[in-house]
Order: C-alpha cells, then structure tokens, then sequence
C-alpha cells in the first residue's frame, strides 16, 4: 500500500520554471551520468556548480516538477508480460469513490479517470495492471470486483499485444527554446 | 527515441541485479556520492552498481535511468488515444502513427479500439493539433482520451 498523500489530486498546473530549470532540464533528460559524482558532471554542462545542481534538482523534485529519480524498467522483459488496461463504466457520482477503492490495491499502477466517447466507448474508469500472464490478470480483476463491491459495474478488460513504441516523453526543445527566449 | 523492439525472452537476473531494479523504482538519492549511498544499502560497492547499472541499460531490461518529469508541471501535455482500425491496414496505420514524434507509447489492445497510444507534446495546444493530423494521415478517427482526474501513479515491478 502506498501512502494516501501521493495517490491523489489533481495535478495539472504548471510551474514557472527558470532559465537554469529549464537548462538542467535539458541536460538530465537522456539519463543521469553514471559516474561517481553524477551531479558534479552535470554542473559542467549547465556551468553551475555540483551544490547549485544539487538544490535544483531537489527544489524541481519538491516542486513536483520531477516526479521522482530512478529507473524505467521494460516490463516484458521482466516477465510481466500480460498487460491489461481494466476500464470500468461507472456512474459519474461514484467515480471517486471507486478510483479510491481500486488504488489501494498495490497491483493496481495507474488509475485514471477519462471521458466517456458515447455510445462507441461508454467507460471512465481506466487502471492497468500487469500480470506474469493473462490468467493472473483476470484472477486481479475478480478480487476488485469482489473487494470494491463492483459485480453492477460493466467493465473490460483490454490486454495488449504487440508493444510497438515505447519510449519516454523528450522535452528537450521545450527546454532549449524556453532557455533562450527568457 | 527509437521504436523499441520486443524482447518477449524473460532476461536472467540475479539477486543483486533484483535489488538494484526494485531499489532504484523507490527514488534516487540528490547527493554528492549518490551511488555510493545505494550501493551501501545494498551491500555492494559504487563501482559495482555503476557497472551493474550500465549493463541493464545495455540490455533493455531498463528503458532509462534519470528524472521522471511531470509532463504537465514542464507546460507539456499528455493524452490517450485510439483508433479502431481495420486488421487489414494495421501495419500502415502503425507505421503512419509512430512516425509521429509525439508518440510515446503505442500497443496493440483487443478490442474494436484496437490501437492505443499516449500523446506528450511541448503545448496543450498541440494535442489536438497532432490528433487531426493523425486522423487526416491514416483516415480513421481519433478518440481522445486526456486524464480528467488521477488517482495514482505509481507505476513500479518488482522482480
């Protein structure tokens, strides 16, 4: 179980960054140097010093700007090779109800509510949850249905099969042009 | 940046290679000798997890290792898309859709919406902009599907 203070809210508002943000931004993004000092070396890129590097980072992490530091892993490769995006179509009052319900569960990795598109896709509840195989998948989505009371709540559950992109988000023009122009 | 090949051999890890991928899911230290304060934790040595590291990174077992920016904090914007598209032009429409830049991710489902992919752009203006170039390209239409309320990120395997 994750603590509640991370798990909610809505988190769209955007942060006035700087000038030297926007350019450790930029210098980060590929990936944290793998050398002792990492922050040292990024310092010689942005010509800052390893401190002033230091405190940004840790101001644009508490600022919410970094969501956290660490590693992506491939998933598939690590054996969870059933994925499966469970959307559920749940009546608009009780949606936050629900989406507390199936965030306490560790499986659950995302969970998002999303607008219905009419008749064609009539669910607004999106979570994923990955398993080692299909089978492991559906015995999770039986345990939310049971354990959040959904047996009335019409839901799918949509497993993917061929991955055929998947990289991160690269903001380094955003940065590069914002740099530049304030 | 490039498209990512799939890989669907479970990789041998051991114990240590274990450690280091559900630690370094938990947060990165902001320090001076960062990697020497988790190798402590982990019982092994700077030079070892740094080694240890680059070779998960060589073999794909992780995509990156750095900041995970809050794509909408940075100005940016983030959506989920799909299209139904016909069986029979799948491998066209795939090619046509992840030769757009602002494609992150882009799977497969089964189901009649058979193709979901998440937008990120640099402005929320692009979304739409890149979404009817999408639709305008491949000739289907794109359901749009942005995060209206999020009730966890917290995307981490253990192994």
């Amino acid at each position: 179980m994750n603590s509640p203070q991370q798990r909610f809210g809505r988190t769209d508002v955007r942060v006035a960054l700087s000038a030297a943000d926007l350019a450790l931004i930029g210098a980060i993004q590929g990936g944290l140097p793998l050398v002792s000092r990492p922050f040292a070396q990024l310092a010689t890129q942005t010509g800052e010093t390893e401190q002033a590097v230091i405190e940004r980072l840790q101001s644009l992490q508490d600022r919410g700007v970094i969501k956290r530091m660490g590693a992506v892993v491939r998933h598939r490769e690590l054996g969870y090779r059933a994925n499966g995006m469970v959307v559920w179509d749940v009546p608009d009052e009780q949606v936050d109800e629900l989406g507390r319900c199936l965030s306490r569960f560790e499986f659950i990795t995302l969970c998002y509510r999303r607008p219905r598109q009419g008749v064609d896709w009539p669910y607004n509840l999106f979570c994923m949850i990955h398993g080692r195989d299909r089978e492991e998948v559906r015995g999770k989505v039986r345990q939310l249905v049971q354990c959040c009371q959904l047996e009335a709540i019409p839901h799918a559950i949509l497993f993917s099969g061929r991955r055929f992109k998947q990289r991160g988000a690269h903001y380094r023009n955003a940065a590069r042009r914002e740099a530049v122009s304030s | 940046m490039s498209t990512a090949a799939v890989i669907d051999a479970p990789v041998e890890l051991d114990a240590l290679d274990r450690r280091i991928i559900n630690r370094l899911q938990d947060g990165f230290p902001i320090s001076e000798h960062p990697y020497a304060e988790v190798a402590a934790e982990l019982d092994t040595d700077e030079a070892t997890l740094i080694a240890r590291l680059q070779a998960l990174l060589d073999t794909g077992i992780l995509s990156r290792f750095g900041p995970m920016y809050h794509a909408e904090r940075l100005g940016g914007a983030l959506t989920l898309a799909a299209i139904a598209v016909a069986p029979a032009d799948f491998e066209r429409v795939t090619e046509q859709v992840n030769a757009f830049p602002e494609v992150a991710h882009n799977y497969a489902r089964d189901h009649e919406l058979n193709m979901w992919f998440v937008l990120a752009t640099e402005t929320p203006q692009r979304i739409p902009v890149v979404i009817r170039e999408i639709e305008r390209i491949t000739g289907y239409p794109v359901f749009n599907m942005p995060k209206k309320e999020e009730f966890f990120v917290g995307l981490k395997f253990r192994v």
